[in-house]
């Protein structure tokens, strides 16, 4: 059976009085938000040779995330699955400002996403890591983007701790064995049942040449090159990701 | 004793197998088949291949589950032969054996492994199992820390650089990207993998100075040949394969056992013993598929099969000599770096990359000049195993 299509036009068939009801609302729905350093531009060279570049997504490129990410929602591989459902959610609400100070990194190379991460500030200093999706696989990509994220949490927006949980055997030997992060299970994190693991400054420090990686600052022609945010080609996205053993001599 | 040919190949795509072992050993198995038309001919024995099953899949007598699934009982003689990442080589040997004496006319032999069932760690260990029980496992030697201290002290002695390791890798990439099965088809840059601003992040130190990229990856996969004597091969359909030598060498188990650790004496002896089978020489050969399952293998097997003299395998790499359009092609499919390592199948997946580069059925990673002879090294353990064999294009 195939996965219903997501309505990307909705917007289109409201009345003018709709949208005033609405404007209203939205004031009492909207949470308030604290102030975000911006996250600056940076590029990585990738084994491959490609350039990515690492940047804030905008809320007018959501859609288009969302609609590479939807059919991953029914790859099962690697928990492809649940990390793509929970960030099409995530993704979703930061659009419509349903989350509280949520941000948004995607890894860019030659103008086609190849990766997003996300989180939100849990207050000034204590901060949320959402998820790592990783649409371009074998080059780190995922593995770049979240050092981008705990670099973002720790250095640009200031904080002391990044909360983390893994959905994915790979998530938690990338995370938790990786960097190391420590146990911290007396926080519910926010997606849920999971045990949470945190992300200080002492270890953030100790594993960062390691780890983080980039060029800063971003050419404005290389950055100009991550503008308009293009959709990989669904089905290589799809194959590579669940290499499946459909090749036959 | 008889000649005995490859009338038939096949191949499951390396990576991470969404199916069970079985199921890819019969794929594998069934394209074989399918290959040679067989027919209404029934197959005298199968042979199996594998390193890990016992452990990370907890099946034993592996050979009796693919005739069970194949409904190929109660005719079938049937075996497993693990001979650690040397099994598939060992289980051709014995196909071989059965074909050469009589004893069978068409035998099967089948390679599978399906290592993800168990993760990264957990598979390390598993293969560590290959190091000596005392002189070396319970010191926490893994494969890769041999091979790590294995290249420090080839560097000195020949001045290996770290840029040949990188130049393996890269070359056994792009040939593998053009292998639709390969595991990772992910071409590499020096500049991404070691010159680069961002090369320590993208290739990690795993056993220093073997970083991430001069590593193999963890495969499943499954791949078969299908044996027959050379007075048969016309009742098949493809062009035959002879198997023209093959040879085998046990050294010691430990490395430090060694008088010269940086001397692969198995990998010189089998080589020599395939050579003087095939009564062909090294120079003879058209294409290679050596068992690079750390980059340094590639380079050092390579001197001691007779290609190229001691000390001088980076020499040529770097002349290009071992590039598809090279002298000598080493791993066009893209060997063990890329086409990936499923331990107990690697034997048979080089020969069955062999006989499609004899045919010429290799596409986009064919090498030119329609090869005759082919030769593959199979390497068990840190070289204490080790089969090689010579093929030849027609009987």
């Amino acid at each position: 059976m195939s996965p219903p299509v997501y309505d990307w036009d909705a917007d289109e068939y409201l009345t003018s009085e709709e949208e005033r009801m609405i404007d209203e609302l939205e004031a009492m729905l909207r949470p308030p938000a604290l102030p975000m350093a911006p996250y600056p531009p940076k590029s990585v060279l990738l084994a491959s040779g490609e350039t990515m570049v690492v940047r804030q997504a905008l809320v007018e490129e959501v859609d288009l995330m969302l609609k590479v990410i939807q059919p991953l929602s029914w790859v099962t591989r690697d928990f492809y699955d649940i990390v793509s459902a929970r960030l099409f959610a995530e993704l979703l609400g930061w659009k419509t400002h349903r989350v509280r100070d949520e941000y948004c990194l995607v890894g860019v190379i030659d103008g086609v996403l190849a990766g997003i991460v996300n989180g939100r500030l849990f207050d000034e200093k204590h901060g949320v890591s959402f998820h790592t999706l990783t649409l371009k696989r074998g080059l780190r990509v995922g593995s770049h983007l979240f050092a981008s994220k705990m670099e973002h949490h720790i250095e640009y927006l200031g904080q002391d701790e990044v909360w983390i949980v893994a959905e994915s055997p790979i998530g938690h030997r990338r995370w938790m064995i990786e960097y190391p992060l420590e146990k911290k299970f007396e926080v519910q994190h926010e997606l849920g049942g999971a045990p949470a693991w945190v992300l200080t400054r002492d270890t953030y420090f100790k594993a960062k040449s390691r780890l983080v990686t980039g060029t800063r600052p971003v050419s404005d022609e290389l950055l100009a090159k991550s503008y308009p945010l293009r959709e990989p080609d669904l089905r290589v996205m799809l194959t590579q990701i669940e290499h499946t053993l459909e090749a036959r001599v | 004793m008889r000649d005995v040919a490859i009338v038939g190949v096949g191949s499951t795509q390396f990576g991470r197998a969404q199916w069970s072992l079985l199921k890819m050993m019969c794929e594998a198995s069934n394209d074989a088949i399918v290959d040679a038309g067989i027919g209404e001919r029934k197959i005298d024995a199968v042979y199996v291949a594998n390193m890990g099953a016992s452990r990370n899949n907890r099946m034993a007598g592996l050979s009796s589950g693919l005739v069970d699934r194949m409904n190929l009982y109660p005719h079938t003689v049937s075996e497993t032969i693990e001979n650690g990442p040397a099994s598939g080589a060992s289980a051709i040997k014995h196909g071989v054996h059965s074909v050469a004496s009589g004893y069978c006319d068409l035998v099967l032999v089948c390679g599978g492994e399906r290592m993800q069932e168990v993760n990264n760690f957990e598979a390390t260990e598993f293969v560590s199992y290959l190091s000596h029980r005392y002189a070396e496992y319970p010191y926490g030697v893994t494969l890769p820390s041999l091979a790590g201290m294995f290249t420090r002290l080839y560097m000195e002695r020949y001045g290996v650089e770290a840029r040949h390791l990188a130049m393996v890798a890269i070359k056994n990439h792009l040939n593998g990207a053009k292998n639709k099965k390969a595991h990772l088809r992910i071409p590499i840059t020096m500049e991404g993998i070691l010159t680069g601003p961002d090369a320590l992040n993208n290739n990690p130190w795993i056993a220093e100075p073997l970083r991430f990229f001069d590593c193999c990856p963890v495969s499943d996969g499954s791949s078969a040949v299908l044996l027959a004597p050379a007075e048969m091969v016309k009742e098949f359909k493809k062009t035959p394969v002879l198997i023209a030598g093959m040879g085998q060498a046990t050294d010691s188990q430990a490395v430090q056992d060694r008088p010269d650790p940086t001397e692969l004496t198995a990998v010189r002896m089998a080589a020599e013993r395939a050579f003087a089978m095939a009564k062909l020489t090294p120079k003879d050969i058209d294409v290679a598929e050596l068992h690079d399952a750390f980059t340094i293998l590639e380079i050092v097997e390579s001197e001691e099969c007779g290609f190229f003299k001691k000390g001088e395998g980076h020499k040529a790499l770097e002349r290009g000599e071992t590039q598809i359009g090279g002298k000598l092609p080493i791993n066009p499919s893209g060997g063990l770096k890329s086409r990936g390592h499923p331990v107990g199948n690697t034997g048979v997946s080089q020969i069955v990359e062999l006989v499609l580069q004899l045919r010429g059925e290799a596409g986009d990673y064919q090498v030119p000049k329609q090869p005759k002879h082919g030769f593959a090294v199979n390497f068990g353990g840190f070289g204490n195993n080790v089969v090689a064999t010579v093929l030849k294009r027609g009987v």
